[in-house]
């Protein structure tokens, strides 16, 4: 992309300038761009084939290859797989896993992002007996497989009452997600410099005064980060989804599961490509939006430990 | 004992420790607490609820005389050998290639990376869509004339493994080379400009300099490709539900269908203090490398 602001200057450039340019087209750089965008077709390859699919008609995939453009464009794949797909007996289509992960993901997102917040700041800044030894259990632990924890939680939530109910599913969220955003907030308060939290301290602000006036308004960008991994993370899950929930307030990728993979009637391929990106529509829109702070929320989420 | 001191030392930065009374309950109650009971109840006969009836290691015994536990197992083993390879070549290769201060780099790195955006599911249920034997890849290939090819993952036991590590590599490479190439830019330029001096080819100079530079990201990406390939659950449902036959079952998916289908707890609990141990012996000695020389966890 060319930057407009360099594009006035342009014309008062007289003669070459800089460095020599390389040659444009030189065999290594054949080779390497070649390569490159063989790399690009292959990642762009599912993406292209599920547009394809869920904007023809069944009748268009039966004879054609799932590579080929559709001859003629319908929408009623998507309108059929967000308001009339069957899951067991609701037949309102994707719209209700949707609203339920919307429902799942909002409170979740806030609830682990405000509890690991204050956790991380208490671990940077007010440290005490025994606060380190139990941050070292929380991280180790993101290494246990859930499989592992599956069942005490269903027995935990079950005693408060709330094993299938969305609050539930919500806890276990905040559970899981915990390590890896404690780790987040903890480092980034301990990278705030010491002197701005001891002048409040002088000035005679609390814990609390000093984590709302002044840590939470400077979190901003780690802010951000978490927030786009826990909203990423927390709409793909599946598992927890599955074992913490009913039916009836199944989320998106459940639902989406078993849509796609029921047994009975005839396949509709059109309809599954649909709802699968109906699926992958936030996490992508996400994705794209952000840019460059998935790329740091990752980078932030591979070096825990 | 005066006992005007301790409601002193247990109440001094009493805001603190209520703050991270969520994150002591999470560590003990559930982390701790929680294996703590599956790994004891996996000695229990517990078959729909769990019930203390002590049996022993036959849980144990059992486990590993079913034979679908044992494919599980290796079909792990073979995924993960693959995966891991794979990854890191794949994952290097990429990151060296966008390290040659390529046009668009931005371009191509969203492109290589959006996958991983993706839920397990989506991108089983895209590739169980791109490999249907009828009219994916293998349809198309047929349809140029090469009648007899043949590739369908899907329904052929001996390459199903195959058909979902292809779907797993096109989701999770773009992470692994995000990683590499931070650790290729964290090399000193200078490296570069002496080992051109010294005539050391560019493949040399990563092999024998570079990539032993890297050791952390190595390491970093081994833990994090290792713990995902030991969770793997979802994918598996999404794109090929364990099947054809055993061909794809994976331990994790053992559990939770012996956990919530069969109702056989202990089997369950069994099966995922096995997983727990497998991923101790990955976890322990990083973290003992990592950390036990600095003398803090």
């Amino acid at each position: 992309m060319v930057n407009p602001s360099l594009l006035p200057a342009a014309p008062k450039v007289v003669g070459p300038r800089g460095p020599k340019p390389t040659k444009a087209i030189s065999p290594r750089n054949i080779m390497l761009y070649g390569t490159l965008i063989v790399v690009a077709l292959y990642y762009l390859l599912p993406l292209y084939v599920m547009v394809v699919t869920s904007l023809k008609g069944m009748p268009e995939i039966r004879v054609g290859n799932i590579f080929a453009p559709p001859l003629e464009i319908t929408f009623q794949p998507w309108i059929k797989a967000w308001a009339e797909a069957c899951t067991g007996l609701n037949c309102d289509g994707l719209s209700r896993g949707f609203w339920n992960s919307v429902q799942i993901t909002v409170p979740s997102v806030i609830v682990s992002i405000a509890i690991a917040s204050v956790n991380g700041y208490a671990l940077a800044n007010w440290r005490f007996k025994g606060s380190q030894i139990f941050f070292t259990i929380l991280i180790f632990g993101s290494f246990i497989p859930y499989q592992v924890m599956l069942y005490p939680i269903v027995i935990l939530l079950r005693e408060i009452g709330l094993y299938g109910s969305l609050t539930g599913l919500v806890i276990v969220h905040s559970i899981f997600g915990m390590p890896i955003l404690t780790l987040l907030f903890r480092n980034y308060f301990t990278s705030l410099p010491e002197e701005l939290f001891k002048a409040a301290r002088v000035d005679g602000a609390g814990f609390w005064g000093i984590y709302f006036r002044i840590m939470l308004p400077m979190s901003l960008p780690i802010l951000v980060v978490a927030v786009i991994l826990q909203v990423t993370g927390i709409w793909n899950d599946f598992l927890f989804g599955t074992v913490y929930t009913k039916p009836d307030i199944w989320p998106m990728t459940v639902q989406l599961n078993n849509i796609v993979n029921s047994t009975q009637g005839v396949k509709e391929y059109n309809v599954n490509m649909a709802a699968t990106i109906l699926t992958g529509l936030v996490p992508l829109v996400i994705y794209f939006v952000s840019g460059k702070l998935f790329v740091r929320g990752i980078a932030a989420g591979a070096v825990k430990g | 004992m005066p006992a005007s001191r301790r409601p002193n030392q247990l109440f001094r930065n009493l805001n603190a420790k209520i703050a991270a009374i969520p994150m002591i309950l999470t560590a003990s109650v559930v982390f701790l607490g929680g294996t703590a009971w599956t790994v004891f109840y996996s000695f229990t006969g517990s078959k729909l609820l769990p019930k203390l009836k002590w049996v022993g290691v036959s849980q144990y015994e059992r486990l590993w005389n079913t034979k679908r536990w044992i494919v599980s197992i290796e079909n792990l083993a073979i995924y993960g050998i693959c995966m891991l390879i794979l990854s890191f070549v794949i994952g290097f290769l990429l990151a060296a290639l966008m390290d040659q201060k390529i046009r668009f780099e931005n371009t191509f790195r969203t492109i290589i990376l959006y996958p991983f955006a993706l839920s397990f599911i989506v991108t089983g249920l895209v590739w169980q869509w791109v490999l249907n034997p009828e009219f994916g890849i293998q349809g198309i290939v047929r349809s140029f004339g090469w009648e007899s090819f043949a590739f369908d993952p899907l329904y052929n036991p001996d390459i199903a493994i195959f058909g979902v590590m292809l779907a797993a590599l096109w989701q999770g490479s773009g992470l692994v080379m995000v990683l590499m190439l931070a650790g290729l830019r964290g090399i000193d330029q200078e490296i570069w400009k002496a080992a051109k001096i010294d005539g050391i080819p560019a493949w040399k100079t990563y092999l024998l300099i570079v990539i032993p530079m890297m050791r952390p990201v190595f390491i970093t990406a081994l833990v994090l490709i290792t713990s995902g390939i030991i969770r793997v659950y979802d994918l598996v449902v999404a794109q090929t539900s364990g099947g054809p036959g055993l061909a794809t079952e994976m331990p994790a998916k053992y559990v939770y269908d012996y956990m919530f289908r069969a109702q056989n707890l202990g089997q369950a609990f069994a099966a995922s203090t096995m997983m727990l141990i497998a991923v101790l012996t990955v976890v322990i000695p990083w973290a003992y490398m990592e950390f036990g020389s600095k003398k803090h966890g």
